[in-house]
């Protein structure tokens, strides 16, 4: 089967990877948004949407008031609402970029899932091989290069929609997004470092990333989150600040700005900026999993081929699936963080993120860069 | 010169001074106690006293302390209290009933002190024992005395737990009236008012004690056309109206100032009224007219407001029409026949609208006239001449003698064919003696309230609005000028009066003559000589005395009654 | 006016991170989202009303069925939003209860404008208006939410009486002035 994939022209390949994409990251933010719902009202002692049910899922027992519960045909219904819902356009916005800034949104969503790899498998020498849709080797810059493009989307919506509100969400959007990306790449560098050592091919894929974490050893097993907290930390509060989340969604905080960049649109455009959220959450989550928490490593100093050995696993495809859900899992547990966050941490006002971006993190940043490059030049020589 | 001020001034009253709660007030000779401290503000409760009826001082609710200044009995010089350096008085120890104690140089009343309070409270216990209290169906509950001397005076609980006394309830006292005898405090005002003021003595009380009951003489009911009034003096729910039983709550009603258009005497009412539905008349108190009184058949009145036979569609030919087109059919109808128009004004139409119809009369060189309606006067309060107004008719120069009641001259000119249209406000013309066949022979433009033969005969109709749907005044037969003000809303397709009438005129080259009812009153100030200085703002609620003289030498029908004697 | 001036304290290191009290905040949201949910399952499941609620307001009859309303128009007077709208009637003289004389002959209640005060209860002198259990009023029209004389007992039923009053005072009336 692989075989016959392999032997498709490449284009058929590619036409087929980019379907793949969208089938899998559109349910996936649906999923996500029932996710939050229900994250958001068990926090604050709801249960949250459990009574839509379509009447043939009602006749299976059990399972069926079990979905009910867990509000799936909620899921549906707004899917379906997001779909069939009229499309207006208000009078007053310029047509062409109103239009255009949910797709250019999509756009960087859909590009940077391909760089990241999200499993693995042993080939027959018993290498990891990851699996990833373009396994490049320029893996993090890629990712940050087409994900900062997102940004444009939010600065073009707010000013294309061409009324106060969303245009004060595109410029707290551009600010926050060029603020928070300088600590977000100035904390990644030290790893890169690390990985980057002297006499090796230099790359700055996730593969070789992950293989550092999945060596024997204490060192070696274990994950960067622990070996680099605070480079953790500061990509994870970047990771916050790049992806509108509390307690740094300024550009759409709906208690001053209505819906901030996105208050003009409606139905299916909305629902494109909404998928785009999730999709830059799911990927930084991705990528923060890879980085920092030993990618598809099931545990600290257990690494992927170690357990493939306990298992007796041996096929290819089954490693495969095995590490892809040990990645998922992952990835889902830091996008639980992320709603988790969202109901403790209150909205920072402007100008408290403004300061933390360029008086705090980025010190930290530079500070942490300094002296982990340093302690590497030492370590490595 | 010819409003109130021109009048002689009353003669002075020789005023003297009394003390009333440590206050000195200078009162007419005679007023009695109550009276007094009303006219310092101090409030003396009462039941059986009525100004308007004489004293009888038998439910001691008007307690109060009376003294006289200490003077020495042999050499008659005051005796100086040292204390204060001021003449003592002498207290009475035992209190007295206000209602008959007259003023006197140097009475001395006291009202606030603990025994005062004391009898009060005892007073109110004693009346309250056998009451049944029956508040929430009682329908005197909002204006009854037992309830606010209670809530001002009484003690504020009872010690009575014995049973009390039964009495009949629901008894039929008359046609119009209901006792409840339970309710009943033995005050006699009933009784007084109908010896005294009706001149019908059929109520008395029977048997003794607690079990003192009102009733009518054996064999007798309370039939005469003053039984109503009883219902408004009785201080209590025992007698009520049947008309108004159960009806609505009087807290509900709103109070409009009227006129009684039974007679020429205009007895002055108040109309109650909730959202647009009269409920109920009562007499208002005017000591110049009606005193506190008015006529059973009065009250009836207000019947015809939402009676089932209201004109409510200006009709052209028959057809449903508006103002605009009823009043440009009206004046093409008279222009078509100029020359040959008469003009039937009434008096029982408005002083205002009277001097409309007769600016209109005169524009169109018309001969105008009203219908007089004579009936037998009861002495009272009703008058011999049915119509209220027709003094108003002679003050604006509508009429210049008094009015026959057959239109005769109208309906020789119809038969002779000098005639060809008629304005009819407010007036039957069959009533006023015209026949179908001089009917038919006309145009006729009606104005008014109610279907009636001549609407039917009608080219136009334009329906009017009553006596309690717009405001206006009166002219009674004393000459006063009386106001009278909007109560409810007039039906829907009801034209107010004057606006129909300054249309009609309008549209016949009249020019432009205000509706508005102040606005106009400026224009008969001006115009009309006896009237001369008067707004209509300024006409006080009881009235305004007009100069009768101009008019002295006439033939008038009405005889006595109340506060009316005809000229020798 | 005495302005107290209060002494800020300065933040530790660690607060100045935020991170404790994230860390904090986090362990309070967690001990939330494994909480027992206290929500009603809203049209299945309904709350026990307790005594003393104030619901829809509701006509009720004495023990022996009659009807306690004698349409004094207290309620329609103090009624705030003017909800009540009342036609007072007589009880025609061959009624059992004609000694009690007054009954409404219309009563209505716009639930529209009830605002559930309960001002009608506390006036009534007869004990004959209720603000019940009822609690819920749904409808597809205006005039759905005015309830009439009828529906107002018929949702008010029958409670018990303290004083059977009108019947004392029937029995005093049969009785007469003996003693
Ligand atoms: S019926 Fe009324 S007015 Fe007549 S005696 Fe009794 S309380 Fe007085
Ligand atoms: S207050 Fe009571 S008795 Fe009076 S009308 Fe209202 S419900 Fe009836
Ligand atoms: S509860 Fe209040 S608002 Fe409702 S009917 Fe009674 S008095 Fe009116
Ligand atoms: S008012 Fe004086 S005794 Fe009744």
């Amino acid at each position: 089967m692989i075989d016959f994939y392999l032997h498709l022209h490449p284009l058929v390949q590619g036409t087929l990877k980019g379907l793949a994409v969208i089938c899998v990251i559109f349910p996936i933010a649906g999923v996500c948004s029932m996710a939050e719902r229900k994250v958001s009202a068990w926090i604050q002692g709801r249960p949250g949407p459990n009574r839509a049910i379509v009447p043939w899922a009602a006749w299976i027992p059990f399972i069926g008031p079990f979905l009910q519960k867990l509000g799936v045909f909620h899921v549906m219904a707004d899917g379906g609402k997001m779909l069939f819902k009229e499309d207006s356009l208000p009078g007053h916005v310029n047509k062409f970029y109103f239009v255009l800034a949910p797709i250019i949104a999509m756009m960087p969503a859909l590009t940077t899932v391909t760089a990241v790899p999200f499993g693995a498998y042993l080939d027959e020498a018993g290498r990891v091989v990851p699996i990833a849709l373009a396994n490049v080797d320029i893996g993090l810059i890629a990712v940050f290069a087409v994900a900062s493009l997102g940004v444009y989307s939010v600065i073009l919506a707010g000013w294309a929609s061409n009324s106060k509100y969303p245009f004060l969400g595109g410029v707290r959007a551009s600010a926050q997004l060029i603020s928070y990306e300088l600590s977000m790449t100035l904390s990644v560098i030290p790893l890169f470092l690390w990985v980057n050592e002297p006499g090796r091919e230099g790359t700055m894929g996730f593969a070789r990333v992950v293989e550092l974490q999945s060596n024997p050893g204490f060192w070696g097993g274990a994950w960067f989150v622990f070996v680099m907290p605070i480079s953790a930390f500061i990509f994870m509060t970047a990771l916050f600040a790049e992806t509108n989340r509390q307690p740094f969604d300024m550009p759409e905080s709906e208690a001053d700005l209505v819906g901030g960049f996105h208050t003009e649109y409606g139905a299916f455009k909305w629902g494109l900026f909404f998928v785009a959220e999730y999709s830059h959450m799911l990927i930084g989550s991705g990528v923060f999993t890879l980085l920092f928490l030993g990618g598809w490593n099931p545990l600290p100093w257990i690494p992927l081929a170690t357990l493939v050995d306990w298992l007796g696993v041996t096929s290819p495809i089954l490693v495969g699936l095995l590490s892809i859900v040990i990645f998922v899992t992952k990835v889902l547990a830091l996008i639980f963080f992320f709603m988790w966050i969202r109901w403790t941490v209150p909205r920072f006002r402007y100008d408290q993120v403004m300061e933390i971006g360029w008086k705090k993190l980025l010190p930290l940043s530079l500070l942490n860069l300094v002296a982990y490059a340093i302690g590497i030049a030492v370590i490595q020589s | 010169m010819n409003v109130v001020e021109s009048m002689p001034p009353p003669p002075k009253p020789d005023l003297i001074t009394v003390n009333i709660d440590g206050r000195d007030v200078a009162v007419p000779k005679g007023t009695n106690a109550i009276e007094a401290a009303r006219l310092v503000g101090v409030d003396v409760p009462f039941y059986c006293y009525h100004p308007k009826l004489s004293v009888v001082g038998n439910c001691r609710m008007c307690l109060i302390e009376i003294g006289m200044p200490a003077v020495d009995p042999a050499t008659k010089a005051p005796i100086m209290d040292p204390a204060t350096g001021k003449q003592r008085i002498n207290w009475i120890p035992r209190p007295q009933i206000g209602c008959a104690t007259n003023a006197s140089p140097g009475l001395h009343i006291r009202t606030n002190t603990p025994q005062i309070k004391d009898c009060r409270e005892g007073v109110m216990e004693f009346l309250l024992i056998n009451h049944p209290l029956d508040c929430p169906i009682c329908d005197q509950a909002g204006e009854c005395k037992l309830q606010e001397q209670a809530t001002g005076y009484g003690r504020g609980y009872s010690r009575f737990i014995e049973q009390k006394v039964v009495k009949p309830k629901r008894t039929q006292l008359g046609p119009r009236v209901t006792l409840d005898d339970e309710r009943c405090i033995l005050c006699s005002r009933c009784i007084r008012f109908c010896k005294e003021i009706a001149r019908d003595d059929v109520l008395g009380f029977i048997d003794r004690g607690s079990y003192s009951t009102l009733t009518c003489y054996p064999g007798k009911k309370l039939t005469n056309n003053y039984s109503l009034n009883t219902v408004d003096i009785c201080p209590v729910g025992a007698l009520t109206s049947t008309d108004f039983r159960f009806k609505m709550r009087v807290w509900f009603l709103k109070q409009t100032n009227s006129i009684d258009t039974e007679s020429s005497v205009g007895a002055n009412t108040v109309v109650w009224s909730r959202e647009g539905i009269i409920y109920r008349i009562t007499p208002r108190r005017n000591d110049e007219v009606n005193d506190t009184w008015m006529s059973d058949s009065g009250r009836e009145l207000y019947k015809q407001v939402r009676s089932s036979d209201r004109l409510t569609a200006i009709r052209v030919n028959g057809i449903d029409s508006s103002l605009d087109v009823a009043v440009q059919a009206a004046a093409e109808l008279i222009r078509a026949s100029a020359g040959a128009v008469a003009v039937v004004g009434s008096g029982r139409s408005s002083v205002e609208e009277q001097f409309l119809t007769h600016k209109l009369a005169k524009l169109l060189q018309a001969p105008a006239g009203i219908v007089s309606r004579v009936g037998e006067g009861d002495g009272i309060l009703i008058s011999a001449d049915r119509n209220p107004n027709v003094r108003g008719a002679l003050v604006t120069g509508l009429i210049q003698g008094l009015p026959q009641p057959k239109l005769e001259r109208l309906a020789a000119g119809i038969d002779a064919g000098t005639i060809r249209t008629v304005v009819a406000i407010n007036e039957d013309l069959v009533a006023a003696g015209l026949t179908p066949a001089q009917l038919a022979k006309v145009a006729i433009v009606y104005l008014g309230t109610h279907v009636q033969p001549t609407t039917a005969a009608a080219r136009v109709v334009i329906p009017t609005l009553t006596v309690f749907e717009k405001s206006g005044t009166f002219v009674n037969q004393q000459f006063r000028l009386q106001k009278f003000a909007k109560a409810v809303p007039g039906p829907a397709g009801a034209s107010d009066d004057l606006v129909a009438l300054s249309r009609l005129l309008a549209a016949l080259g009249g020019g432009a003559i205000p509706s508005e009812i102040n606005a106009l009153w400026s224009l008969m100030a001006e115009e009309v000589p006896a009237l001369k200085t008067i707004a209509f703002g300024r006409v006080p609620a009881t009235g305004l005395q007009l100069d009768p003289a101009p008019w002295a030498g006439l033939p008038y029908v009405e005889g006595e009654t109340l506060h009316y004697k005809p000229a020798p | 006016m005495a302005v107290i001036q209060v002494e800020r304290k300065p933040l530790t290191f660690a607060e100045r991170t935020y991170v404790p009290q994230i860390i904090a905040g986090l362990v309070t949201t967690w001990k939330h989202l494994v909480r027992r949910k206290d929500t009603l399952q809203y049209p299945e499941q309904r709350p026990a009303i307790p005594p003393g609620y104030r619901g829809v307001p509701t006509l009720v009859r004495d023990p022996n069925g009659r009807e306690k309303c004698v349409s004094c128009q207290l309620c329609e007077f103090v009624c705030p939003p003017k909800a009540i709208r009342i036609t007072p009637g007589e009880i025609p003289l061959d009624a059992p209860h004609a000694h009690v004389e007054r009954a409404p002959q219309a009563f209505d209640i716009d639930m529209l404008r009830c605002i559930y005060c309960g001002m009608c209860q506390e006036v009534c002198p007869e004990e004959a208006i209720f603000l019940q259990q009822q609690y819920s009023m749904s409808g597809y029209t205006r005039e759905e939410f005015v309830n009439n004389k009828a529906r107002l007992y018929e949702l008010g039923g029958t409670l018990p009486d303290q004083h059977f009053k009108w019947d004392k005072k029937k029995s005093a009336e049969e009785r007469g002035n003996e003693h």
